[in-house]
């Protein structure tokens, strides 16, 4: 399967998915233990995709989404963003807005504490 | 080849000439700007920031990219 069909199936199939270096549990970049950091906090159920483990991959999906840099997050088959994106959507209450309503299960007390903390 | 702020600078001052621009970081692999400029208004965060990776031309492609990193803050004038 090409690497533009694997990308495709992959966001179809998921209702949320972040295209990042390493794994949500042991992330290997800043920038992508930052996004999966703030999913897994809001308790966002998704699915990961180490770009790492495949050369292919890590070049397609900067082409698919038209995007330089990973992460890279998906909502229903939709690119969101990157992770300065990610991190603004969070703290303005965007990125809830957008799990809301798209159906994406998330913990609206976590989502709260955050912007407390960063507020 | 790691980037001067100053080049970063330079090549957004090319494609975004009124916009308020300020680049940060030192070591010119992690890089930070921001970009406020008129053009971006009633455009999304993404067409934001793709317009500005488009002003890098390239810059930030692929394993060899020169720039690894750029924390992007990008909106348009209050």
């Amino acid at each position: 399967m090409s690497a533009e069909d694997q990308i495709k199936q992959t966001i179809t199939t998921n209702d949320v998915v972040l295209f990042m270096k390493g794994t949500k549990s042991m992330p290997q970049c800043g920038f992508s233990s930052r996004v999966a950091g703030v999913l897994n906090y809001m308790g966002v159920e998704f699915a990961d995709v180490n770009v790492l483990a495949d050369e292919n991959l890590r070049q397609g999906v900067k082409d698919f989404s038209d995007w330089p840099t990973i992460p890279q997050l998906y909502v229903k088959g939709e690119f969101v963003g990157g992770c300065d994106i990610i991190t603004e959507m969070t703290l303005s209450g965007e990125l809830d807005t957008l799990f809301s309503e798209n159906g994406v299960t998330y913990d609206k007390d976590a989502a709260d504490k955050i912007r407390e903390a960063n507020a | 080849m790691p980037m001067q702020a100053s080049e970063i600078e330079q090549l957004l001052r090319a494609s975004f000439p009124n916009a308020k621009i300020d680049v940060s970081g030192d070591d010119g692999v992690h890089m930070a700007a921001m970009v406020v400029d008129e053009s971006f208004r009633g455009k999304n965060r993404v067409q934001q920031q793709r317009a500005v990776y488009a002003a890098l031309k390239g810059k930030m492609d692929g394993a060899a990219g020169e720039l690894h990193a750029l924390a992007l803050t990008t909106k348009a004038p209050d």
